[in-house]
């Protein structure tokens, strides 16, 4: 009964812009910040850290529950929600 | 500028609910809604206690698509290899009115727009709105996309994050330490087979909270709400819990190590995942409400910081309704004043004051860092359960008093200094 995250968010209906609505201040991530919550606290687990040492975020597929923007100490993060009829669409919610 | 009576900023539970009463006396009202239709965007555990709103709206709730009433509670403290559960089933709660349902948030506010527009109200949706209107000090209205409309009095219902409201400065940004995050998934199960697994008559449902290994030592737990014909299976976390020890596990990987429990396979098993969300949860508490209400503006539902996690009972859609009716009313009261100012709209905080709303935050004040406590995650739930598994066992030694078994498993776990101070930390609650 075990699924993958990306397995799951597959099972949810996203309206993708192509403007996105999460931008990381990678030098932030790179210098002053030490923890990285990003990479764990995203239900989602959209964060990632590229080959060069870049956070990078797949914002396809984000829930919107802001656990990065909150748990971000270092506003390393532009975030807002996506524009109005993007984004996830919960049928059941 | 093109402009209405009230905008509301969001058409979830709490901006629907201002808008209906509103509607109802003929206000030209206007709620934008960034989702496809309200609800898109909304998550709950989850239940929604109707006992105390069951009188604002009475003619409402009749129709309204509940998925079953919570005639069973069950509370399930999980230890390392053995956990105990409590099951209360209750005649009081299984006879109508029932005092709670379990409810799918698309569906619900869906249904609760089409009363609000039934009632010649207007709810926009697909459409953000980017920013608050601000003169001097005042909220005049909301700019979404190219479009600037005007208001007298706009109700901010944006959800539990506050980003705009936050931006235009009448409240402070999010803080980890007052929030959880929520995430779970929505499991198709035949309704037969939901009512045999949780011995519930036909359309009954059941609410099972899982306290303890569960978030590994993390504020939080694992929850279960029976739907008509699914589950929501979840977990919710302390976001500073996961924040500073998360590390260890990532937070989804909570949810699965939670579904691969031996307790919970046979729960869930055949069960379909057709739907996986997750939401920010606000529980800091009545000592972190930012003030309610100001020049040309109201804060409703979650925004308002309106919910309260009491461990076994978890609110918020009873209180962001409720904040909504009296938002409603205040600004009914306001526009025969001709006065939609701070003080015009000060009757505001003042009713939710004297309802249950900020009298059960009241009541609760200390439940938030009292709860902070690891050990209400760690020790308790897996000392109860080695006390229960002592009682019940027979080995091949001669056996104790029954008596000596459970002193001695008191006097071992609970009889200490630790915990001594911690329940007196608990009568404040």
């Amino acid at each position: 009964m075990s699924m993958s995250i990306e397995a799951k968010l597959g099972l949810d209906v996203f309206k993708i812009d192509k403007e996105r609505h999460i931008t990381i201040d990678t030098e932030k991530c790179r210098t002053v910040c030490t923890i990285k919550a990003c990479l764990w606290v995203c239900p989602a687990n959209l964060y990632e850290v590229d080959d060069q040492g870049n956070h990078t975020v797949n914002y396809e597929g984000c829930l919107e529950c802001g656990t990065c923007l909150i748990s971000c100490d270092h506003r390393a993060l532009e975030w807002h929600y996506p524009r109005g009829e993007y984004g996830v669409q919960y049928r059941m919610g | 500028m093109e402009k209405v009576d009230c905008i509301i900023v969001g058409g979830g539970l709490a901006g629907l609910s201002a808008a209906y009463g509103l509607a109802s006396e003929g206000l030209e009202v206007m709620v934008i809604e960034r989702g496809d239709y309200s609800g898109a965007k909304n998550v709950t555990g989850g239940r929604l206690y109707l006992s105390p709103i069951r009188d604002i709206y009475p003619e409402l709730w009749e129709s309204a698509p509940f998925e079953r009433p919570v005639v069973r509670e069950l509370v399930t403290l999980m230890g390392d290899g053995a956990d105990t559960t409590i099951e209360l089933a209750s005649q009081k709660f299984a006879t109508p009115p029932h005092q709670s349902y379990t409810v799918l948030r698309a569906r619900l506010d869906q249904w609760l727009a089409d009363q609000v527009m039934e009632k010649g109200g207007m709810v926009i949706t697909k459409n953000r709105v980017d920013e608050l209107l601000l003169e001097n000090g005042k909220v005049i209205g909301i700019r979404a996309g190219e479009d600037d409309i005007g208001a007298d009095v706009t109700i901010i219902a944006e959800g539990v994050l506050g980003l705009l409201s936050s931006k235009a400065g009448l409240r402070s940004e999010p803080r980890p330490e007052d929030h959880a995050v929520g995430f779970k998934e929505i499991v198709e199960l035949p309704p037969a087979v939901i009512q045999d697994r949780w011995h519930l008559n036909d359309g009954e449902g059941a609410a099972h909270l899982f306290m303890g290994s569960v978030t590994r030592g993390m504020l939080g737990g694992g929850f279960i709400y029976t739907n008509k014909d699914s589950i929501s299976l979840g977990i919710v976390v302390g976001m500073e819990h996961l924040r500073r020890d998360g590390e260890k596990m990532d937070s989804w990987k909570l949810l699965d190590a939670f579904k691969e429990m031996p307790q919970i396979q046979p729960l869930i098993a055949g069960g379909t995942t057709v739907e996986y969300s997750a939401h920010a949860i606000y529980e800091g508490g009545i000592a972190k409400v930012p003030k309610l209400y100001g020049d040309g503006y109201l804060l409703v539902g979650d925004t308002a910081g309106l919910s309260l996690n009491a461990l076994v009972t978890v609110r918020g859609m009873d209180f962001a309704i409720a904040s909504g009716y009296y938002a409603a009313r205040t600004v009914l009261d306001a526009r025969q004043r001709g006065d939609f100012s701070a003080a015009g709209l000060a009757q505001y905080e003042q009713s939710l004051r004297s309802s249950f709303v900020l009298k059960d935050l009241e009541t609760a004040r200390e439940i938030p860092h009292t709860i902070e406590n690891p050990r209400l995650f760690t020790h308790y739930p897996q000392a109860v359960s080695r006390l229960m598994q002592d009682v019940f066992t027979i080995g091949p030694q001669p056996a104790k008093k029954l008596s000596s078994v459970v002193i001695g498993g008191v006097r071992k776990d609970f009889l200490n200094l630790t915990t001594f101070k911690e329940l007196l930390g608990m009568r404040k609650i």
